[in-house]
């Protein structure tokens, strides 16, 4: 998947754990813990939806991978790819 | 044909709760109801809930106005038992602009709970400006429901913004038209922040109506392609700020009431312990490879499972001290504190969560909380937690003393999980552990009774096949 194609989905799914953090205003070095408050509660919701949206079951082994927004996007692209190897 | 009667009165949610508003009645008389139903929707000074029935009946007469504050115990409204012959006329509104078959059929089947709809029913009403004791319920049994506040302010208010929204473009199926009539401007406000093509959405509400809940199911299913944005301007979310920091200054003060009660009046103590959970956190990951992503278990689920294991076991902490002495419960309810964003706190209750086992105990926690956060909690929901488990460790302290919650008599902290140095079996390793605290009332137990119950709790966490 593009990289634009994972950041709508990292959107939606954003959009769905916590309504208040716009995507397009904040930097990709944004930690979801630290600075949009998720807690663990949320960020398993938000693992969730990003499992269910892009179709790929999220394993928790990648949850380093998944602390900044930034960190999820990249994660989402290069997910797709490994896939169609 | 004398009827038997009893009266709905202001519940308590909560043991800092002394008086509640109603905020809206779901029911109106000559509806019948089943217990469990929700009827009204009433607000505390920490939220917003929908209060169910707790027998059956048909709604006879209403006592309290919507808008009315009234003390915990006043009666509401009285209910007679049902067969009782109550016959009132159902009235229709002098403009109904969706003249879809209006059957009297309810829309689910009765028995099953109502959509989650209520809570959220005020705050519409007051974002739209819409005088919800004018509205008519389309509802089952004449609840009001989003689609009749959103009508409602479509019908009463000319302003240009919140009218006569544009038609979704695209192929119409054949109701589109009136469909495209009843979607409000709160619906169609989500629908643009989330993305959301109306024209794709399934509404259910009567007449096919799109409601806000439709709207965010459409927003949670794979996306399709986004809705063009349709309206830069958000005139209703205008009122919210001042409604969010009224609601978040109550919460404060009836935190304060509540835990300035606690200090005064119970005698705490405190007990620590240190568990080593490497196996236990092992043991999760491994079920978690197995587990759909939706329902894999979270760590603070196993401290849940822990606690009420012990509480069962050791039942002199699990109840309440009332009129100078314990009264102990009859099954373990887990108050659970849930951080709302944006700030405050509510606490639901798992009842009976020592008969969950842990992958039903963590789904049942995740389902709560995550209602909890969205504002969709039943009264019920937020009464009855015999023992607390508050866990700070998200937060990253180690340790929590934390304050018992009236008339609970026990309340269990569990702080961040952490890698240690540590000795197993005289080696040296490096552990996952973590630091649980009991703070316990001393005219309910002692020191012996707590210890027994954080070694119970320790034991079983350090023994993950015990969860």
């Amino acid at each position: 998947m593009t990289p634009d194609k994972a950041r709508e989905l990292m959107r939606d799914a954003l959009r769905q754990v916590a309504p208040d953090a716009d995507i397009d205003t904040l930097p990709p070095s944004t930690s979801l813990r630290d600075d949009l408050e998720l807690d663990s509660l949320d960020f398993e919701n938000l693992v969730t939806q990003l499992s269910e949206r892009s179709g790929h079951r999220i394993d928790e082994d990648d949850y380093p991978m998944l602390t900044t927004i930034g960190g999820c996007v990249d994660y989402l692209a290069g997910l797709d790819e490994a896939a169609l190897r | 044909m004398a009827a038997e009667t009893f009266e709905f009165t202001m519940p308590s949610l909560g043991a800092d709760m002394d008086e509640g508003k109603l905020v809206e009645w779901l029911v109106k008389p000559g509806d019948k109801v089943a217990k469990g139903d929700i009827v009204a929707v009433v607000e505390t000074a920490k939220a917003i809930m929908e209060v169910e029935c707790f027998r059956d009946g048909v709604v006879q007469q209403v006592i309290v106005e919507p808008g009315t504050t009234v003390p915990v115990g006043a009666p509401m409204a009285t209910f007679a038992t049902v067969g009782a012959p109550v016959v009132v006329p159902r009235p229709e509104p002098a403009v109904t602009p969706a003249p879809a078959p209006r059957a009297p059929a309810p829309e689910r089947p009765s028995g099953q709970p109502a959509a989650p709809s209520g809570p959220l029913i005020r705050r519409l009403a007051a974002e739209l400006g819409v005088d919800l004791s004018a509205v008519h319920g389309t509802g089952r049994g004449g609840a009001i429901k989003r689609a009749d506040v959103r009508q409602a302010a479509a019908e009463q208010a000319p302003t240009p913004a919140a009218t006569t929204p544009p038609r979704p473009s695209g192929p119409s199926p054949p109701s589109g038209a009136e469909r495209a009539a009843r979607v409000s401007p709160y619906a169609r406000e989500l629908a643009e922040r989330l993305g959301v093509d109306l024209g794709a959405v399934q509404g259910t509400g009567r007449g096919g109506a799109i409601r806000a809940d439709d709207v965010r199911a459409a927003a949670a299913a794979p996306p399709r392609e986004a809705a063009a944005p349709e309206r830069p301007d958000r005139p209703a979310a205008a009122q919210e700020p001042d409604a969010a920091a009224r609601r978040a200054e109550a919460a404060r003060l009836a935190t304060a009431k509540l835990m300035a009660r606690s200090k005064r009046e119970i005698p705490h103590y405190y007990l620590r312990t240190t568990v080593d959970v490497t196996d236990a956190l092992a043991w999760i990951k491994e079920r978690n490879r197995e587990l759909p992503v939706g329902e894999r278990i979270l760590p603070a689920a196993m401290f849940l499972r822990a606690t009420a294991i012990a509480a069962g076991q050791v039942s002199a902490l699990n109840g309440f001290w009332e009129d100078g002495h314990f009264v102990p419960a009859t099954s373990v309810n887990l108050g659970v504190p849930v951080s709302l964003r944006g700030g405050g706190l509510i606490t639901p209750a798992i009842a009976d969560a020592a008969a969950l086992k842990l992958p039903e105990l963590a789904v049942r926690m995740r389902e709560l909380a995550t209602r909890a956060k969205a504002g969709r909690l039943r009264g019920s929901e937020l009464t009855g937690a015999t023992i607390t488990v508050t866990n700070l460790g998200d937060l990253g302290v180690e340790l929590v003393y934390g304050v018992i919650y009236p008339p609970q008599v026990a309340l269990v902290g569990v702080g961040r999980i952490v890698d240690r140095p540590w000795a197993v079996d005289g080696l040296l390793g490096v552990r996952s552990v973590v630091t649980v605290t009991l703070s316990a009332d001393h005219r309910a137990s002692d020191g012996a009774t707590g210890a027994r119950f954080l070694d119970v709790l320790g034991r079983n966490l350090s023994q993950p096949e015990n969860l």
